[in-house]
């Protein structure tokens, strides 16, 4: 059987001061990913390897880790792609190391909730008046925002977030923006004190590296500048309009 | 028992090329910057009659100000070519037709406009060349 190279970056608690590379030389097969590589090297190799992981297919967004220093899903990257030189797993960037390939993600969750996840209605119907109804154009508005598997590659590729952890950061803002974009949603103006917050939309320098490692295509850099332009309207309208006029 | 490990930041833009190049894109528009600085100083030399005007075009004909303008060129082509790249994450959704303007027509449509605009600005500069 093959084998290739590969580095994981193990880091516990209990013993090490600070993480370091461990090398393994693993046996592979073409159709194996580095997820796959990773539960083989803790089966055979070294049982006490932890990290994160369930669904195998890019939908739980469970198992990001950077391979070769990119943001990328273990079980949508494969070893073969670094044959014969090997490659080096590590934990997601800009996010504090728990242990070895484990990352401590309860900044994100905290700000995931703070965004109003989810639909407030704009006019509550009841079961009689039927369905909320969509034309496609509104549905193509927000669909592909409404995509996002809460992975945290962006935030790896977010050179901002990982200089200042308090800014609101390229996943909850594009979900922020899927519900805004919503024609069903009335919570625009809680969400856009969110928005044009210093830590919000305005600390993102369009680096745009978010919207290239998102595995998903949601594109979270559109999302938080199309809400600039959201927030200078919301700023300057409130000057020329009567309250209210800026939703 | 926890102890979460932050890494450092050091030198983060030279961690991956993507950084590298946002960088390149951000520090070009120093160079812009500087080209706007040249100009104004030209139409302030121009409100101080011809002698001084002359005497500014006479200093932009000198070997260190050509250096100088080629290496604003380079960094304007980098800033232009980098930044329309990045236009469509930047602007709303296009819509034509109902069907979304791909991202890749955004910026051919920006780079085309821009090479358009400075070759229709080279024309009207030779046309009224003394």
């Amino acid at each position: 059987m093959k084998t290739i190279p590969i580095q994981v970056l193990r880091y516990r608690p209990e013993q090490d001061a600070e993480p370091w590379w461990q090398k393994f030389d693993l046996p592979y097969t073409d159709d194996m990913s580095v997820l796959q590589g990773l539960l083989a090297i803790k089966d055979d190799f070294d049982g006490s390897l932890s990290l994160r992981w369930t669904c195998r297919m890019a939908i739980c967004g469970s198992c990001g880790v950077m391979i070769d220093g990119k943001p990328r899903l273990g079980c949508k990257t494969f070893l073969r792609d670094y044959a014969p030189a090997g490659l080096r797993v590590e934990p997601l960037a800009h996010f504090p190391i728990e242990r070895d390939l484990v990352v401590n993600i309860e900044d994100f969750i905290d700000k995931l909730e703070s965004i109003t996840p989810y639909i407030v209605p704009k006019e509550p119907r009841t079961l009689e008046q039927g369905e909320y109804l969509q034309t496609p154009h509104e549905l193509e508005l927000f669909e592909q925002y409404s995509s996002c598997i809460n992975c945290l590659l962006c935030y790896a590729a977010c050179p901002q977030y990982g200089l200042n952890d308090k800014f609101v950061g390229p996943a909850a803002l594009a979900l922020l923006h899927r519900y805004n974009a919503d024609s069903r949603d009335g919570a625009r103006q809680e969400r856009m004190q969110i928005v044009n917050a210093k830590v919000g939309v305005w600390s993102c320098t369009a680096v745009g590296y978010c919207s290239e490692v998102c595995p998903k295509g949601v594109d979270p850099a559109n999302a938080v500048n199309q809400n600039k332009v959201a927030s200078a309207k919301d700023y300057f309208l409130r000057f020329v309009a009567p309250k209210g006029a800026a939703r | 028992m926890r102890k979460p490990y932050v890494r450092p930041m050091t030198r983060w833009w030279r961690r991956d090329p993507y950084f590298v190049r946002y960088m390149w894109r951000e520090a070009t528009a120093l160079a812009v910057a500087a080209y706007a600085v040249v100009l104004t100083v030209g139409v302030w030399r121009l409100a101080q009659g011809q002698a001084a005007f002359d005497g500014w075009l006479q200093a932009l004909r000198s070997w260190p100000s050509i250096v100088f303008h080629l290496v604003l060129l380079a960094a304007m082509v980098i800033h232009a070519v980098s930044w329309f790249e990045i236009m469509p994450k930047t602007m709303p959704m296009l819509f034509v037709d109902g069907e979304r303007v791909p991202a890749a027509t955004i910026t051919r449509a920006g780079l085309v406009t821009a090479v358009a605009a400075a070759l229709a600005l080279f024309a009207l500069a030779w046309m009224l060349k003394p």
